[in-house]
């Protein structure tokens, strides 16, 4: 072959061969990933009931209770408006895990209505807020007042 | 008082930046020495003024001057001395400065370090990196100024997160900006290769030994803040692919594939166009890391308080940085294909490989990482890419650069005959199948491919490296002038040789923790024990205990092996006074074979508490790998030729030779 022939096989076998992993990486980063459902969406059914996702609000205050004697906890997560979901946990919690605070749960919807958390997160900083969390709570506070305002 | 000399010496830093970064620039252009000779004052002077700075926040922090904000904000009369200084860098605007200060200090360095290079290159690069320091300078002046005052100065200081009151916090942030910053160096040779247009070995020559310089710190720094997150987050993993973490992985990984395409440019003349597009981008994930991390665009471990106009700022520096060197490349770079010939079976042709496996994970980290901001930004839905992925594509790519290292050091320039190589490494491929085989029991395996693998691509590296050391003795005075190689013209080469070996322990480590430790939660009463991979956990009650800004629940965890007592850990529980929220201190017992690590959880009732026991096999090689990669850049640098103030004829010769190879081919 000559140089520019190869060269031209090379850009070929190239493009294919980045274009098959594109497909392989982008199939396994959905197959990889947990979306986010804030509280009212997991309420409206919009969670998956088979997978894996990730929801986010408040600890609500007073709702946290040890179950027995063992390490497994409860606590409601709530986007500080009407959305509620009972939210179960076993492990140890992380240091900034604390009533009235943000948290972030990773886990399965069982189908009770009971949110199976694997993993827990709260973050190094208190002033922080998840930036999925942050937007969930806006969007609930925005939707009760316009309700409140349609009302009047 | 005091704080104002620090804003007004940033005030002064800047300006000469500014100077530095239009004067030296214009003069290399139209021939002005005089302008062009202004690019190491300047630098030197944008240094002073720096150190300055720094020096007087420093200050602030150690009188306790609350009326600064950032010092109230970060800082408390109790805080220990040791962490009011790590105060420093410990927030967002202390950390730019530190960033500031570093740029300065690499631009006097290059001003003092560069006897060698012609006025033209150093006049070029200091300008580039005055260009950078503008931006940055800038940045912290207009929207995060260390030294803003408070009005109302509070009697005490909101204290530093207590997370980073700790040693290893201390380091890590220095040493990885140390890292980033120095990557401004080569990102600034390779601008002004470009603007100049010459791009020959000399250029590729003096980026080696500062290129490394970058990397060496960069590696200690991940290593440092593996380490740190080891024992200070107190849930005991050591890489948790967070947002912020592969930040500092993708500049490493591509900085590893510009010191070995270097190394090709340099020898052979060829890769040229390649190793300045790595230059590149080695720079700019350095800019997006402080970017990701700045900002708070991603949920992340790292993340701090969002503020939407840094970000913004950033983001508009990242664009011009980046969009501004890509379109000087596009512009000038040379063409692809020029360089020296060689064969299949060649060093060029085996570092290309391991150039492009470095760039395939580069880019998979860099798509993992961003993937949830672009599915966000097209509206499909908030995702988080999991630990699971990063994993596998991670497993998908480095097993064959470990394959590639062996292969390496044996390797000739331009052909290597297949059958000699295969003879020479035959004993190291025997060695390292059988020990792979080995590795198949059962008990070694727990069932997984994975850790025979591991086994034998570590085995593989040591035994091919050892094989190749022969090699090279042979070819001198037999093995006994193994230290008369290290100590002349040896050096660069065990370098290499001991940063190879770091992958090899980093492999180990890393195989074994992660397929034989043990982590357990637990909740135990006190004189309750737990059994763990031979060890026995006695959980002996938690008692309080005082600290100097904090008070500490703190738990006795007593470990036999057998009837025999190894151990008392005593992990805590602490609530520092300032910010009253608690922090788990792990206590590990570690060893070269295991660390014995438990932590505290909460306190359940009747003296119950929730535990932590785990079991960690191995898990400090993953770090003396680290470590030994860092020394191996270490023995790089200080190779002598670097040191050289004019390079050999020969060199040139041989050079001059690849110049002409490439002009026949284009």
């Amino acid at each position: 072959m000559k140089p520019r022939q190869k060269r031209i096989v090379f850009a070929i076998i190239a493009v294919i061969a980045i274009g098959v992993a594109a497909k392989l990486i982008i199939a396994s980063i959905d197959a990889g990933s947990s979306y986010f459902y804030s509280p009212k969406k997991v309420l409206a059914g919009e969670a998956p009931t088979d997978q894996v996702f990730r929801i986010g609000g408040l600890v609500k205050v007073g709702s946290m209770q040890r179950i027995g004697k063992t390490l497994t906890v409860e606590f409601i997560v709530t986007d500080d408006q009407a959305a509620e979901v009972t939210t179960r946990y076993t492990g140890i919690l992380p240091d900034l895990f604390k009533e009235g605070q943000g948290v972030v749960a990773k886990g399965r919807l069982r189908d009770d209505g009971i949110f199976i958390a694997e993993e827990v997160l709260a973050k190094h900083d208190e002033k922080y807020l998840a930036p999925e969390v942050k937007e969930a709570l806006e969007e609930a506070h925005n939707e009760a007042m316009n309700q409140k305002e349609y009302a009047q | 008082m005091i704080p104002e000399i620090g804003h007004y010496a940033l005030v002064l830093s800047m300006c000469l930046a500014i100077a530095q970064a239009i004067f030296p620039l214009i003069g290399t252009m139209n021939n002005t020495p005089s302008w062009a000779a202004l690019a190491r004052p300047l630098a030197w002077g944008q240094a002073f003024f720096l150190t300055i700075a720094l020096a007087v926040l420093t200050y602030a922090f150690l009188v306790d001057d609350f009326s600064v904000r950032y010092v109230a904000s970060n800082s408390n009369t109790l805080l220990p001395t040791v962490y009011k200084i790590s105060a420093v860098w410990g927030a967002h605007e202390g950390s730019l400065l530190l960033w500031a200060f570093f740029l300065g200090t690499w631009s006097a360095a290059i001003a003092i370090f560069s006897k060698g290079l012609t006025q033209e290159v150093v006049s070029r690069v200091l300008a580039v990196m005055g260009m950078i320091n503008t931006g940055f300078l800038s940045f912290m002046l207009f929207t995060s100024n260390p030294f803003d005052r408070l009005f109302q100065i509070p009697a005490e200081g909101r204290d530093l997160n207590p997370l980073l009151q700790d040693i290893g916090l201390a380091l890590h942030p220095p040493t990885l900006y140390l890292g980033y910053v120095g990557f401004s160096v080569a990102f600034g040779f390779a601008i002004a290769a470009l603007i100049g247009g010459r791009l020959d070995a000399s250029w590729a020559r003096w980026s080696r030994p500062w290129t490394t310089a970058a990397w060496v710190w960069l590696t200690l720094g991940i290593t440092i803040g593996s380490w740190w997150a080891y024992y200070e987050l107190g849930w005991g993993g050591w890489w948790f692919w967070d947002p912020v973490e592969n930040a500092s992985l993708m500049p490493w990984i591509v900085g590893t594939a510009l010191m070995h395409s270097l190394a090709v440019t340099e020898k052979r003349g060829a890769f040229r166009s390649w190793t300045l597009m790595l230059a590149i981008l080695a720079f700019s994930l350095c800019l997006l890391g402080t970017f990701l991390v700045r900002s708070g665009v991603l949920t992340s471990v790292h993340a701090f308080a969002a503020d939407p106009d840094r970000g913004a700022f950033i983001l508009a520096f990242l664009i011009i940085v980046i969009g501004g060197s890509l379109a000087l490349y596009a512009w000038r770079a040379p063409s692809i294909f020029s360089g020296g010939r060689f064969d299949l079976i060649s060093r060029e042709s085996f570092l290309l490989g391991n150039n492009l496996l470095l760039t395939v994970f580069t880019f998979l980290v860099l798509f993992g990482t961003l993937a949830p901001l672009v599915y966000d930004a097209l509206e499909w839905g908030k995702i988080s890419v999991g630990f699971p992925w990063f994993n596998k594509m991670f497993l998908m790519v480095t097993p064959f650069l470990a394959v590639l290292i062996g292969f390496g050091p044996l390797m000739r320039w331009k052909r290597t005959d297949p059958v000699w190589l295969f003879k020479k490494l035959r004993i190291a491929m025997i060695v390292s199948v059988i020990i792979g085989l080995i590795a198949f029991i059962p008990s070694i395996s727990t069932g997984s491919l994975l850790v025979p693998l591991g086994m034998l691509l570590m085995a593989w590296i040591i035994a091919s490296h050892i094989t190749a050391i022969f090699d090279r003795l042979k070819h001198k005075k037999g093995v006994g002038s193994f230290f008369a190689d290290l100590a002349g013209k040896g050096r660069s080469y065990y370098g290499m040789v001991i940063a190879h070996m770091g992958v090899a322990m980093f492999i180990l480590g890393a195989t074994m923790v992660s397929h034989h430790g043990v982590e357990t939660d637990l909740r135990m009463s006190p004189g309750e024990s737990a059994e763990i991979s031979g060890y026995r956990f006695r959980f002996d009650g938690v008692t309080r205990v005082p600290g100097p800004n904090y008070t500490a629940n703190q738990g006795k965890i007593t470990i036999f092996q057998g009837d025999e007592q190894v151990v008392v850990l005593e992990p805590q529980k602490r609530t520092y006074f300032a910010q009253e929220r608690p922090m788990t201190e792990a206590a590990i017992d570690w060893g070269f074979t295991r660390d014995l690590y438990v932590s505290l959880g909460e306190d359940l009732g009747d003296g119950d508490w929730s535990v932590r026991l785990y079991y960690k096999p191995f898990v400090r090689w993953v770090w003396l790998g680290g470590l030994a990669m860092s020394l191996g850049g270490i023995l790089c640098i200080s190779d002598r030729r670097y040191r050289r103030k004019k390079p050999k004829k020969e060199q040139l010769a041989q050079t001059d030779a690849a110049n002409t190879l490439v002009t026949e081919k284009s």
